[in-house]
């Protein structure tokens, strides 16, 4: 019988044919957390009398949520880390090294590959064809001790998305529109598959946006099938030989199958406090707007960096606006730095901050004050998101924000384009 | 099932305290409080915090969490449940739930209830009967049916949790 990837994938690493609705104990190739969520881990192992993971060059701590630390609690945890790290030979990615899904899409994650990881944007590899998916701590610690998990196949909702969007529209945007016509649980337990004639004429870079965000739709992962813009990204990341067919059989069965025409989509922003509560920037009222936040998991990689200079460049941030930009990782700091891109950015007023996850968990680098409103290329806008429950975020594209930026208010990019 | 025991045995008895839909992680435990995630009996003083300043201080062992749809969005911290679990709730019922959130609960050993919670008010008494699958409002005098757990949920509940069916049984035993 035919397969969706997902069910491939998992098949492959189950040692038995599966298709959606089974459940089966696999095989994982990659496993990780975070600073946020590696502690926990690190408790459950031990309770579970394991001092060793059982495949260390593919068990990775990343400290990147509070990184550097800004209090001495989460000093104490990240040493927590790197103790453990060290004493079961894992890979440690620390301080100035980046957000953990940007560092798994560079160095770790592969086609084909199975990757769990205790935070809920792991679903980001899916991009590279990888089953990729976020669980909790506990999930995460046992994927550690025996590099196995369990899973339910999931159903798999297909998406195409269709025709060249028009100027001003980015992936951002299309993931954006995608869930607000779904809505945050419209895909809970799913796959997302996206394919659809745009899909080949995406950067990488958009790919690792809309995968990033299947979760903002409930999905267990967002798959890309693997092509030759993966094997041209692996192959620049010195990982050529990683690079494996992942595709679709042509008769898998799909739960559903969403045509998007993604020429007759608009610039488009999330509003407070959901994800899927999502309005066309031409249709907005004047929204005020006190920082800016460039970067991320979702939005801090080189294309996004250098959309938001071309737009900023020789221009100055309005005067009450605060711009922050986090660069995803070292690799794409050092990239940016090259091309201009960051003194760019510093020249039109700009903060650039070490990479990581910046202020979008709320910990640090720009908490938002009593009553604020934040543009943010980040993938969620939950109430309190950002450190405080009385702010507000607005969720947009890097162009979008770049724009904004400037003008001081959420403004449609199209008007200088 | 006659070997069933721990949670799925239990009955619940405790008060309703109502809550909306899409109530994120991030509202059960909020970034702002990132540091004392190495302190979970602190975390759980502000547990659900943003979405209601007073449930931490007025919660009482036992009483239940009654949401809508959509519980527990976001992100993965297991945190979440752990807190929600420290601070003496018995149970999560709602309409729907986030995937994460719901499979981080049965790893943790808190019920979580999937029924019509439009059906139950704030402050309603509620029994429920997890092995019978009863959700009884004694308040209003009604009973609700909530969706069973899939058969490997049941067997890491009964064995107390994942890491204890980890250690019981030197791995998976699904």
């Amino acid at each position: 019988m035919d397969k969706t990837i997902s069910e491939k994938i998992i098949s492959s690493h189950a040692g038995r044919d599966v298709y959606s609705g089974d459940i089966a104990v696999v095989d994982v190739d990659v496993v990780m957390a975070q600073d946020g969520t590696g502690p926990l881990a690190v408790s459950q192992l031990k309770k579970m009398g394991f001092e060793k993971v059982k495949n260390p060059a593919k068990s990775i701590f990343f400290i990147d949520h509070a990184a550097p630390s800004p209090r001495k609690e989460l000093s104490n945890t990240h040493a927590v880390l790197r103790q453990y790290a060290e004493n079961a030979g894992m890979v440690l990615s620390d301080v100035g090294e980046g957000v953990c899904h940007q560092i798994l899409v560079e160095n770790f994650a592969s086609p084909g590959d199975i990757v769990i990881g205790a935070d809920s944007h792991t679903c980001t590899s899916g991009a590279l064809g990888a089953f990729s998916t976020g669980m909790g701590s506990t999930d995460i610690a046992v994927g550690f001790a025996l590099a196995k998990t369990w899973l339910m196949v999931p159903q798999t909702i297909k998406v195409n998305f269709n025709n060249i969007p028009s100027k001003g529209v980015y992936a951002k945007d299309l993931i954006i529109y995608l869930i607000g016509k779904i809505t945050a649980e419209g895909a809970t337990y799913k796959t997302l598959e996206f394919s659809g004639s745009f899909t080949k004429n995406m950067t990488i870079d958009d790919r690792f946006t809309i995968s990033n965000m299947a979760v903002e739709a409930g999905a267990k992962a967002g798959l890309f099938e693997s092509d030759e813009i993966t094997k041209r990204f692996l192959k620049s990341q010195g990982r050529g030989n990683d690079f494996k067919e992942v595709f679709a059989d042509k008769n898998a069965s799909y739960e559903q199958v969403i045509d998007i025409d993604c020429s007759m989509l608009e610039p488009i922003i999330s509003m407070p406090h959901t994800v899927d509560n999502v309005c066309s920037v031409s249709k907005i009222e004047k929204i005020k707007i006190d920082q800016v936040l460039i970067g991320t998991c979702t939005n801090g990689r080189l294309a996004d960096l250098k959309i938001a200079s071309d737009i900023l460049k020789g221009k100055k941030v309005n005067k009450n606006v605060r711009l922050i930009v986090v660069p995803a990782s070292k690799k794409v700091y050092l990239e940016a730095l090259k091309k201009g891109i960051i003194e760019a950015l510093i020249e039109s007023g700009a903060a650039i901050q070490s990479p990581g996850c910046g202020p979008c968990v709320g910990v640090h680098q720009g908490i938002l004050g009593d009553g604020e409103a934040c543009l943010s290329t980040q993938n969620r806008n939950f109430k309190g998101r950002m450190g405080n429950p009385d702010s507000f975020i607005y969720l947009s594209s890097p162009a979008t924000a770049a724009y904004s930026a400037i003008k001081g208010y959420i403004s449609d990019v199209r008007e200088i384009l | 099932m006659a070997e069933q025991k721990n949670t799925t045995q239990k009955i619940l008895k405790g008060k309703s305290f109502k809550f909306g839909d899409d109530i994120s992680t991030d509202l059960i435990a909020s970034g702002r409080y990132f540091h004392l995630r190495s302190n979970l009996p602190e975390l759980a003083r502000h547990v659900l915090e943003d979405a209601d300043t007073e449930f931490a201080g007025k919660v009482k062992q036992g009483d239940f969490v009654v949401a809508g749809r959509n519980f527990g969005l976001g992100s993965s911290r297991e945190h979440a449940p752990i807190i929600i679990k420290l601070a003496g709730v018995g149970a999560v019922l709602a309409k729907s739930f986030a995937r994460i959130f719901f499979r981080n609960s049965i790893n943790i050993g808190l019920p979580v209830l999937i029924c019509d919670t439009d059906k139950i008010s704030e402050n309603d008494e509620l029994e429920i009967d997890l092995s019978k699958g009863i959700i009884r409002d004694i308040t209003k005098n009604i009973e609700l049916g909530f969706k069973a757990l899939p058969d490997v949920m049941i067997k890491l509940l009964n064995d107390g949790g994942l890491v204890e069916h980890i250690t019981k049984n030197k791995g998976f035993n699904l």
